[in-house]
Parts: C-alpha cells; structure tokens; sequence
C-alpha cells in the first residue's frame, strides 16, 4: 500500500493522474503538464511536497554537528530563520542527499531532505549525531504545500493573519519563519519567486481549498521535474547520487572549502576530486525538433558523457537537458539520439528564471 | 475510462485505423494512449510516399513523458500526413480521434484487417 500524503484526497477530488512516486502515491498532473507548468511562470501553481521529509534537530552541539555533517557551512547561517542549500556526502566524496537546512535557533536547525532517499538519510544522520548529543526528529505530521509564481506571495497573502503577514513581510530570499501554526519558507524548485509552507496535516486540505479559490493552480509532479530543469536545479537520483562528486554535478558553488581547518565528511575525497579533476554538468540546447532524454550519449571535444535529465522546455518552446561530460567540452555536442547524432549548443545549466529566458 | 468509438480498428500496439474507402485509411492513436503519453510535444511522421508495412514503426510520438514509437497498423503507402500536428502537436492529446489524426495508408493487403482488433476487443486488451 502507498503512502498518502494528506492531499491525496483532494488529489482525487481534482481528477489527478496519480503514479507510485517512491512508495507514496502522487499526482503527476492533474491534465495538461503543459498548463500547470505555465500556470506557475506565468501566474500561480501549487505542488504537494508533503512527501518530503522534514528533520528537526536540537542540541547545544547542532551547529557543530552540521558544521561536520555537511558541505556546505552553516557557519554562514547568522541570522535566525536563514536557510543553505547542501550536498550531505558520505566519505568518498559521493552525494547521500541534496537538502535545505534552516538555522532556527543556536540549539534547533529543521532540515528538508528527499522522500526518496529518507530511510538512508536518517540513518546516517542518527550515525553521525551521536558523538555530538544532538536529538533527531522527524516531522511527519506536517504537510508541505509550494506555492510558486510571480503571484504566489500575493495570493498565498490572501490567507494569512495579519501576524502572518507581518512575519513573512518582506522576507528574503531562503529563509524561514514560525508564523502561527505555518511554517513559511522562501524556497523553491521552480526558479520563481513563491514560498513552500510546512503546516500540520489536519489543516492541509483546507489550506489547499483556500488557494484553489485565491486562484492558485494544482500542479504535478510533471511539471515539477520541467520547471526544476529549466531552473537549472538538480534532481537527486537522476543528475547526482552516492558514486558522483558534487563536483561533477555542478554542485562546487555548495561546497565551503573555507575555513581549510573545517573537517567535514567527505573533504579529503573532494579535496582529491579537485586535484584529479572531474567531468561536469553542463547544459545542453537542441532547438531543432526532438526532444533529449535521461541517458542519451553526449559526444563532446575529448570524449563521451551522457545525459542525466532532458526534457521539452514548454517555456522555451524545445528541447533542453543537464549532461554530465569531459571538462574538455566545447560550445558544442552532439546527442546520440536513436542512432542519428544530432548537434546541440552547449550552456551553463541554467535556462529559465523568474520567468525569463537566460540562455 | 476512456473513449473507444466503435467502427474503428484497433492495434494492440494503441493505434487506431478508419476506413476511408478506395482502401484509404487513416490512422492515429487512441485516447487511451495519449493519456498515457501525456502533453504531446512533437510527433515525427512519415514522409508521403513511403511505404510501410504491418506492425513496423513508421512515426515518432513525442510527448513531455517519453519518446514513443507509433507501428502501422496496416501495409501499404503513405498518402497523406496530418501537417497540422507540426505546429500543434497538442491536438493528438485534445481529438485523438479527429483532429488528431497522424497519417493515411493506402492499404496494400486489406487481409491484414483480421490481425486488428474492434472495439470491445481492444476495451479488453486495455483492461479499462
């Protein structure tokens, strides 16, 4: 049996397409993929990610023990509410999970992890936060709604107290804040502006009735991975996972290398990694008929790589993908797709933001 | 539970084919494959003139989802393709049965017609 989360009914309610996402049970679009990706550059859309999973931890020692458990530094976390976004190595260098930690206060930091890679994920949390006295929690009782677009914020407005509103007021982006019974954070996987609400499950279905009605459009997990792809923003399993380096994954803007006295699990490997040289993630551009897919061969200048995610781009009107390749790659590859080579323009992988074109 | 019309002929494989007369038929795929494709995106089809036999790919159905082969249903000659779906590809997913149409053969051996299915056998094949 599925896991459900506390939108499945309203799921239902909307005539969802729903598929078996990692053992739970989610709407892959509720009709057009197309739409719903539009709906949230274009105006707003809302995702169930309730599936994802939330980690409070607490203890004197949190910020040292994420200090070591993670590439990234949340000694950069000054101000409370302030999020990072991390790989979580394992002592080789490969990637256990990407995820976005929350400083909340000197003894709580919440951490927002991938559904899929949960159960390792906890436990190799629970390993490493031993020698350090900090308590691990999961949070299964809340619920998460993203609410994303250039109207989300003014729509999910629409819903707030008057202390809601002056909590989020203003609020930059990648941070997080209590606000009554939401937690409301200025994160994404879309590229727009928007929030991602964490709120407990009983009060799920009728907070998602209540954007229905501000006007904000249900949209699957399709147009998550389009939207996500355009933004130029990973996908764990498929553009990175345990055996890649982050810095074959265009993850080296998440690693603090400095201070050079701060152990963290997997710096030397990395620290190897970076001497040896890895391949990169790059972005590739087919604006012929066609569209790239997740494992096609990528031939470049001095070698042979592959594609990690590809999809048609609805916003750019074709074809666009993350590849990882030799380092020696040009402005130019040529995809291999169904034995006929075609050629494609080679990007940083970043195509679509704040609804703009920036390829 | 999708729409199956009756008086069509049915691949297993998803297609459909309507007889035109003169031994034209026309050929798409069922509504019940292009929900499973989801929004379509580009739909490669044959060049007129070709000739295509039974059960081999002759077309390409891109969608947001996947790339998937369309077989012909029957054999013969491509006299026809839906030039519409060039510029909108959306309608295979909006009138699989009409607008939607992908190409027309015509059939070279209409004894092929007994290795299709009507439409209660292919509600059954689906197994809606």
């Amino acid at each position: 049996m599925a896991n459900q989360t506390a939108l499945h009914g309203k799921h239902l309610e909307a005539g969802a397409k729903m598929v078996d996402f990692f053992g739970w049970d989610m709407p892959i679009n509720y009709g057009s993929q197309i739409e719903e990706h539009h709906a949230v550059r274009r105006d707003a859309g809302m995702f169930d990610v309730s599936h994802m999973t939330i980690v409070d931890l607490k203890g004197a020692q949190t910020r040292a023990f994420l200090r070591f458990l993670l590439a990234n530094d949340v000694a950069k976390l000054t101000v409370p509410g302030k999020a990072l976004y991390s790989g979580m190595l394992n002592e080789t260098g490969g990637v256990i999970d990407d995820l976005i930690v929350y400083f909340l206060q000197e003894d709580f930091f919440r951490l927002v992890v991938n559904s899929a890679t949960r159960e390792k994920d906890l436990a190799h949390i629970n390993a490493q936060a031993k020698a350090f006295d900090v308590s691990v929690t999961e949070r299964p009782e809340f619920a998460m709604i993203a609410v994303q677009g250039p109207n989300a914020k003014a729509k999910v407005a629409t819903l707030l107290t008057a202390g809601q509103k002056a909590a989020v007021d203003g609020m930059k982006p990648f941070f997080g804040v209590q606000a009554g019974e939401l937690f409301i954070a200025t994160t994404g996987y879309t590229g727009e502006d928007g929030y991602e609400i964490a709120l407990p499950n009983e009060q799920a279905a009728d907070f998602w009735q209540k954007l229905l009605e501000a006007g904000v459009a249900p949209a699957g997990l399709g147009a998550r991975d389009t939207l996500r792809l355009e933004a130029g923003m990973n996908l764990y399993g498929q553009d990175m996972d345990e055996t890649v380096s982050p810095l074959a994954a265009n993850m080296g803007w998440t690693i603090a290398w400095a201070p050079e006295d701060r152990n963290f699990i997997g710096r030397s490997a990395i620290t190897q990694h970076k001497a040896d040289g890895t391949f990169k993630l790059v972005g590739l551009v087919m604006e012929q008929k066609g569209v790239l897919r997740h494992g096609q061969r990528v031939v470049v200048n001095g070698g042979e790589g592959e594609i990690t995610s590809g999809t048609f781009s609805p916003t750019l009107g074709f074809s666009i993908a993350m590849a990882r390749v030799p380092a020696s790659v040009g402005d130019t590859a040529d995809v291999d797709i169904r034995g006929k080579m075609v050629p494609v323009k080679v990007v940083k992988p970043a195509f679509v933001r704040m609804g703009k074109k920036v390829i | 539970m999708s729409s199956i019309p009756k008086g069509l002929k049915y691949a297993s494989s998803h297609e459909w084919a309507r007889d035109e007369g003169n031994g034209i038929y026309t050929v798409g795929i069922t509504e019940h494959a292009q929900g499973l494709l989801g929004d379509m995106v580009f739909v490669e089809l044959p060049d007129v003139g070709d000739s295509v036999t039974q059960a081999d790919d002759c077309a390409v159905a891109e969608s947001v989802k996947a790339a998937s082969d369309i077989y012909a249903p029957l054999s013969g000659e491509i006299v026809e393709v839906n030039e519409a779906l060039a510029d909108s590809p959306e309608l295979v997913n909006s009138s699989p049965y009409e607008d939607g149409w992908m190409f027309k053969i015509k059939v070279s051996d209409t004894a092929e017609l007994s290795a299709l299915l009507d439409d209660e056998g292919y509600k059954n094949s689906i197994d809606e």
